[in-house]
C-alpha cells in the first residue's frame, strides 16, 4: 500500500476511495502506455496474425506453410548454427574468462579484456560482415595469405553456414566472458585452499567443487549464447541476400516479398517459431541463474 | 605418515618420525612462486591466442582500405574520407543522410527513454512498490522478443505512423526506445539501489520538499552517473542498429552502410573502421570513468556510479540485439 | 570409542617448529627471522596487529605460502618442499571455506572422500564429528540454511576428520558476532583438548588468545615478542608493546630506584627489562589500581578526582584524573565503585605487584588524557 503522507505542509489531501488506490499507479501510465503500444502490441500482432487468414477468420495456413521443406531447412539450420557457436564460444570464452581471474583485478590485462569483450560483444552486424569480407572474403587478407600456403577458401565461403561460424563466434565469444565473468568471480578462494589442504591437487578441486559449482552458470551462459546466435539477423543480412537458408532470413524474405508464399501471414508464423524458442531458452537461463545465484553470493 | 609419492615435486626427507632434524633443507623451488609463474605463462599464451583470433579482421579491415585492386597500397580511400567533398554526389548523400538520421535517432532515443522511464522507476519505487516487478518485468521482456520478431509486428503500426506523421526515419526512435529497454533499466536500476530513494525521499519530504521537488534535488544528482551510462548504452545500440531500418526500408548510418559496401566496398570499410574504433574509445572512456571512481571512498554517488558502470560492460543478454 | 578419543589414540599430537622463517613482499618484511617450537598436543595461539605476519607465518605451516628462508619442521620431518595437499593439517578459514553445493555431511565427508575412503565408512565418520561439534541434526543443512557459528562448527569438524597432524585455525571467530565467538571459542578449546591435536590458532582478539591458549605468542612485524602461558604474558609483559597490546594498561610516571620504582606515592617492584634509575613511565593495569575516597579539600600528588563511572557486570570501572591532568583507569568491586560519585576525590594506591617500566621520553608536562591503551 502506498503511503501518502498528510500531516505535512505541502502534501496532497488524501482523495477518496477507488481514486486513491489507484493514484499510485498511474504515476507508471504513461510508461506502460507506451510499452503496450510499441512492445506488447506488436508481440500481440505477432502471435494473433500468425493465426488469421487473408480474411482474417482463424486459419492454420500460416502454421502450415511452417512444414515448407525450406522452412523446416532454415529452422534445422539455425538450431545448428546456433548450437555450434554457441558450445564453442561457450568453451572458449569460459576459458578466456577462468584465465582473467587469475590475473590482477585491477590490472591492465583484466581491464583491456573485459571493456574489448564489452564492445565486440556489440558489434553491429554490418560492420561485422565488413570485417570478415576483408578477412576471408575473395580479396581477404586471410585469402590471400592462405593461397600462398596452398590452402584456397572458396569465394562463396562467407554465404555458408560453415563461414556464418567464425563471424557469429566473433560475438559470442566476447559475450560468454562478459556473462561468465562473474561467475568464476564468485569463486571464492577458500574453497581452492580448503581443497588443497585435504589432499586435492588441481583436478580433484575442479571434479568435486570447482565443476559443479561452475556448472550451472556455464549451461545458463551458453543457452543465453544459443538464443543471441538464433535471434541473431543483421550480419547474416549483410551476408547472405541471395537466399535465406537462416530462420531470421527467411523471415526478411516472408516481409519482403508480400505475394510470394501462399500464406500471407507467413513472417508471423515464423516470428511465432522465434519467439517460443527463444522464451523457453530465456526461461532457462533465468531459473539456471536464480539457482546460482545463492552459491555464488 | 608415508612418504610423499608424488615426484616431480620434491621428496620428503625419509628420516625415521621422531629422529632429530639434521637441518633446514629446501630440495626444490618455492611451489607457489612455480604456480603462480606457470599461471602468468598460461594466462598470456590463452589471452595471445584468442587475441589474434580478434584482431586479424580488424588488420584485414585496414588492409582492405588500403589496397587497390591490382595490389598496390593506396591511401586514396582515407583521402577521400578527409576531403569528403571530393566524393561522389550520390554516395554523400546516402551517407550524410544516413548519417543525420542516426544523429538525429540517437537524440530522440535518449530523450524519450530518459523521460519515460527515470521517473516512472523513482515513482513506482517510492508509491506504488507492487508495480516494481511489473515494471521490471516489461522493461526485460524485449531481452526475449528479439528485434527480428519485433520487426515483424511493428510493420503494421509503423504504416500507421506513416499516415500520421510521415515516412522519415527519426520515427524509428520509438522502437528504439524499447530495444533499449532491458540495458537502461539495468543502469538505473543499478544506480536507483545504490542510493536508497526510499530513505533520501522521506528525508527530503520530512523536510518539507514537495515530490517533483524530490526528484529534480534529490534523485536526479545522485543517479548522474547512472543516467549517464543508460545513456552510453542508448548511443551504442542506437548508432549499430540495422535490423528494424532495414526490414522497415528505412536509412539510418548501419543501413547506408550496408549499401555502400555494394558501390563503394573500401569506403565502407573505411567507414565501419572508424565507426568502431569510435565505439572502443566509448568503452575505454566508460570503464576509465568506472575505475576511477573505484579509487574513491564509499559515497552514495561513487557507489552508484561504480554499479552503474558495472552494469555497461557487463550489459548481460543481448539476444536479439538489433545490430546482430 | 567417540570419534575424539579414538583420533587420539591413533596420533598422539606431532611436535611443530618454525625455524627461522622469513618472508618479504617487496619492501614488506611479512615474517622477519620467526622460530616457534609447538610441543605435542599444545594449543599455541598468534597474537598480534594486522600485518604482523601471524596469518603469514600461519599459511607457511599450512604449504599455502612459500617462505623465502628458513623450515618447517613437523614430527622431525622437514616438510618446507610439500605441497599443501601432502602436509595432512587440517584448516579452519576466517570464512567462507565450507564448500556452497554440499551438505553439511558431504562437506565434513570431502576429505575422508579424496582419501579414497567408501561412501558407508565416510559417512559414518562424517557423523561423528558433526556429533562431536554438537551438529549431528544440521547435517543435511546447506551452508546458506546455517548460522556463522554453525558454519565454522562445520569447519572445524570438516578440519578434524581427517585426523591430521596438525589443526590450524585461521582467525576463526573474527567474522561472528561476540556472543557466539566466546562460546564456540570455548568450545574449540574443549575439542582440541579432547582429541589432542597439535593446534596454531591465529587472532587479533587479546580476550580470545588469553581465553584458549596454552601458551600465547605476541607478534609484531613479523616476529615474536614474547611466547608465554597467558598469565605470564598479562602480568609479566617482557616490553612496551606486549604490555599495551594486552590488556589495558594506565601509563603513570615514576622514579626507579634498582629494583623497584616510586609511582604516585605507592612502590612498585619492577620487572626485568625495565631502567634502573631515573624517571621512568610505568604500565599498570587497571585492576591494581585502588581509588579510597578521602575527605575533600585535600591535596596532592597522589589524589585524583573521579571523571566517570562505570558498571560492567562483575566488576566496575572508574576514570580518575590526577592533578597534572594524566587520566587513569581503576578497576574495582562493584561496592566500593557504587561508592564513588563524579567530582569526588580519591587517593590513588597501586598493589606491589611488578610492573614493567620504560624510560620516560623528555617531553613537555602533558595535560592531553590519554595514557591508557588497549
Amino acid at each position: 500500500m502506498a503511503v501518502v503522507p498528510t500531516s505535512l505542509p505541502g502534501a496532497p489531501g488524501r482523495p477518496a476511495g477507488l481514486l486513491r488506490r489507484v493514484a499510485p499507479g498511474l504515476g507508471a501510465a504513461p510508461f506502460l502506455i507506451y510499452s503496450a503500444v510499441f512492445l506488447l502490441l506488436p508481440t500481440a500482432i505477432v502471435v494473433i496474425g500468425a493465426f488469421r487468414a487473408e480474411d482474417g477468420g482463424f486459419s492454420l495456413v500460416n502454421i502450415k506453410q511452417l512444414s515448407d521443406p525450406s522452412a523446416i531447412d532454415a529452422l534445422r539450420n539455425s538450431v545448428v548454427l546456433s548450437l555450434v557457436t554457441a558450445v564453442i564460444g561457450a568453451v572458449v570464452g569460459a576459458v578466456v574468462a577462468y584465465v582473467l581471474t587469475t590475473a590482477a583485478p585491477n590490472g591492465v590485462l583484466r581491464r583491456v579484456v573485459t571493456a574489448a569483450s564489452s564492445v565486440l560483444a556489440q558489434f553491429g552486424g554490418a560492420l561485422l560482415a565488413f570485417a570478415f569480407i576483408a578477412t576471408v572474403g575473395t580479396n581477404g587478407l586471410l585469402t590471400r595469405s592462405l593461397t600462398t600456403v596452398g590452402i584456397t577458401i572458396a569465394p562463396d565461403f562467407l554465404s555458408t553456414l560453415g563461414g556464418l561460424i567464425p563471424v557469429y563466434l566473433y560475438f559470442q565469444i566476447p559475450l560468454m566472458v562478459i556473462v561468465f565473468l562473474p561467475a568464476v568471480d564468485g569463486m571464492r578462494i577458500q574453497w581452492r585452499e580448503a581443497t588443497e589442504m585435504f589432499g586435492g591437487s588441481t583436478w580433484a578441486f575442479w571434479r568435486h567443487v570447482g565443476g559443479p559449482l561452475l556448472l550451472p552458470s556455464f549451461l545458463g551462459s551458453t543457452l543465453l549464447l544459443f538464443a543471441n546466435a538464433f535471434s541473431a539477423y543483421a550480419t547474416a543480412a549483410a551476408l547472405i541476400s541471395q537466399y535465406n537458408p537462416l530462420i531470421a532470413l527467411q523471415i526478411r524474405g516472408a516481409i519482403i516479398s508480400e505475394t510470394g508464399s501462399g500464406a500471407p501471414n507467413f513472417a508471423k508464423a515464423l516470428a511465432l517459431v522465434m519467439v517460443v524458442v527463444v522464451a523457453i531458452v530465456m526461461f532457462l537461463y533465468f531459473w539456471l541463474q536464480k539457482r546460482t545465484s545463492r552459491w555464488l553470493r | 605418515m608415508a612418504p610423499v609419492t608424488d615426484a616431480g615435486i620434491g621428496l620428503v626427507a625419509e628420516e625415521f618420525p621422531g629422529a632429530p632434524v639434521v637441518g633446514p633443507r629446501r630440495t626444490s623451488r618455492p611451489l607457489r612462486a612455480a604456480r603462480r609463474r606457470r599461471q602468468r605463462i598460461i594466462r598470456w599464451c590463452v589471452v595471445a591466442a584468442v587475441m589474434a583470433f580478434f584482431v586479424i579482421p580488424l588488420v584485414a579491415m585496414v588492409d582492405f582500405t588500403t589496397r587497390l585492386l591490382s595490389g598496390k597500397r593506396s591511401a586514396i580511400t582515407w583521402k577521400s574520407l578527409l576531403h569528403f567533398s571530393t566524393v561522389d554526389e550520390d554516395t554523400r548523400a546516402l551517407l550524410s543522410d544516413g548519417l543525420k538520421s542516426s544523429v538525429i535517432l540517437v537524440l530522440l532515443t535518449v530523450v524519450i527513454m530518459l523521460v519515460l522511464l527515470v521517473p516512472t522507476m523513482v515513482w513506482v519505487r517510492l508509491r506504488a512498490p507492487r508495480l516494481v516487478r511489473l515494471v521490471e518485468f516489461v522493461c526485460l521482456l524485449p531481452l526475449t522478443i528479439p528485434a527480428i520478431v519485433l520487426v515483424v509486428g511493428l510493420a503494421p503500426i509503423y504504416r500507421g505512423i506513416a499516415h500520421i506523421l510521415s515516412t522519415k526515419a527519426i520515427w524509428l526512435c520509438f522502437a528504439y526506445v524499447i530495444l533499449v529497454l532491458p540495458y537502461a533499466y539495468r543502469a538505473l536500476d543499478a544506480g536507483l539501489s545504490a542510493i536508497d530513494v526510499k530513505t533520501l525521499s522521506e528525508a527530503a519530504r520530512s523536510l518539507g520538499s514537495s515530490w517533483p521537488g524530490v526528484i529534480w534535488h534529490i534523485v536526479l544528482p545522485n543517479i548522474r552517473s547512472a543516467v549517464a551510462g543508460a545513456c552510453f548504452l542508448a548511443v551504442a545500440l542506437v548508432l549499430g542498429e540495422f535490423t528494424i531500418a532495414n526490414l522497415l526500408s528505412k536509412n539510418n548510418l548501419q543501413t547506408s552502410l550496408v549499401q555502400l559496401g555494394a558501390a563503394d566496398p573500401r569506403l565502407a570499410m573505411a567507414l565501419a573502421l572508424i565507426t568502431l574504433l569510435l565505439a572502443f574509445l566509448l568503452f575505454f572512456v566508460l570503464s576509465s570513468f568506472g575505475s576511477r571512481r573505484r579509487t574513491g571512498t564509499s559515497s552514495p554517488e561513487k557507489r552508484s556510479a561504480r554499479k552503474s558502470l558495472k552494469a555497461v560492460p557487463a550489459a548481460g543478454p543481448t539476444i536479439g540485439k538489433a545490430t546482430r | 570409542m567417540t570419534a575424539a578419543q579414538k583420533s587420539n589414540s591413533a596420533r598422539a599430537g606431532v611436535r611443530v617448529q618454525l625455524q627461522n622463517l622469513r618472508r618479504s613482499f617487496g619492501e614488506v618484511h611479512a615474517l622477519a627471522g620467526m622460530d616457534l617450537d609447538i610441543s605435542p598436543g599444545e594449543l599455541v595461539v598468534l597474537l598480534g596487529p594486522s600485518g604482523c605476519g601471524k596469518t603469514t607465518a600461519l599459511r607457511v605451516l599450512a604449504g599455502l605460502e612459500d617462505a623465502d628462508a628458513g623450515a618447517v619442521v613437523v614430527g622431525g620431518r622437514d616438510i618446507s618442499s610439500v605441497p599443501t595437499s601432502k602436509r595432512d593439517m587440517g584448516m579452519v578459514f576466517q570464512a567462507y571455506s565450507l564448500f556452497p553445493h554440499m551438505t553439511a555431511r558431504d562437506n565434513v565427508a570431502f576429505g575422508l572422500r579424496l582419501r579414497g575412503q567408501g561412501a558407508g565408512q565416510r559417512r559414518r565418520t562424517a557423523e561423528e564429528f558433526l556429533e562431536l561439534v554438537g551438529l549431528d541434526h544440521h547435517a543435511d543443512r546447506y551452508a546458506h540454511q546455517m548460522s556463522g557459528g554453525q558454519q565454522q562448527r562445520v569447519a572445524l569438524a570438516r578440519a578434524l576428520a581427517i585426523r591430521p597432524q596438525v589443526l590450524l585455525l585461521d582467525e576463526p571467530l573474527s567474522a561472528l558476532d561476540a556472543k557466539v565467538r566466546v562460546q564456540l571459542r570455548d568450545e574449540i578449546r574443549r575439542i582440541q583438548l579432547e582429541v589432542g591435536i597439535t593446534t596454531l590458532f591465529v587472532t587479533h582478539d587479546q580476550d580470545e588468545a588469553l581465553a584458549v591458549a596454552d601458551r600465547v605468542g605476541v607478534m609484531k612485524d613479523g616476529r615474536i615478542e614474547q611466547i608465554d602461558a597467558p598469565e605470564v604474558i598479562y602480568t609479566r609483559p617482557a616490553n612496551d608493546f606486549v604490555a599495551s597490546f594486552v590488556g589495558l594498561t594506565n601509563r603513570l610516571r615514576g622514579v626507579a630506584t634498582g629494583e623497584r620504582a616510586v609511582v604516585l606515592d605507592s612502590t612498585v617492584p619492577l620487572l626485568p627489562g625495565s631502567p634502573a634509575a631515573g624517571d621512568i613511565t610505568a604500565l599498570i593495569r587497571p585492576e591494581a589500581i585502588r581509588l579510597v575516597p578521602i575527605p575533600p579539600g585535600t591535596d596532592g600528588p597522589a589524589f585524583a578526582s573521579v571523571v566517570a563511572t562505570s558498571f560492567l557486570g562483575a566488576h566496575g570501572q572508574v576514570q580518575a584524573r590526577l592533578p597534572d591532568g594524566t587520566l587513569l583507569l581503576a578497576r574495582m568491586g562493584v561496592a566500593e565503585v557504587a561508592g564513588l560519585s563524579v567530582n569526588d576525590t580519591v587517593h590513588v594506591q597501586i598493589s606491589p605487584n611488578p610492573v614493567l617500566a620504560t624510560r620516560t621520553a623528555i617531553e613537555p608536562h602533558r595535560r592531553t588524557a590519554e595514557t591508557m591503551s588497549s
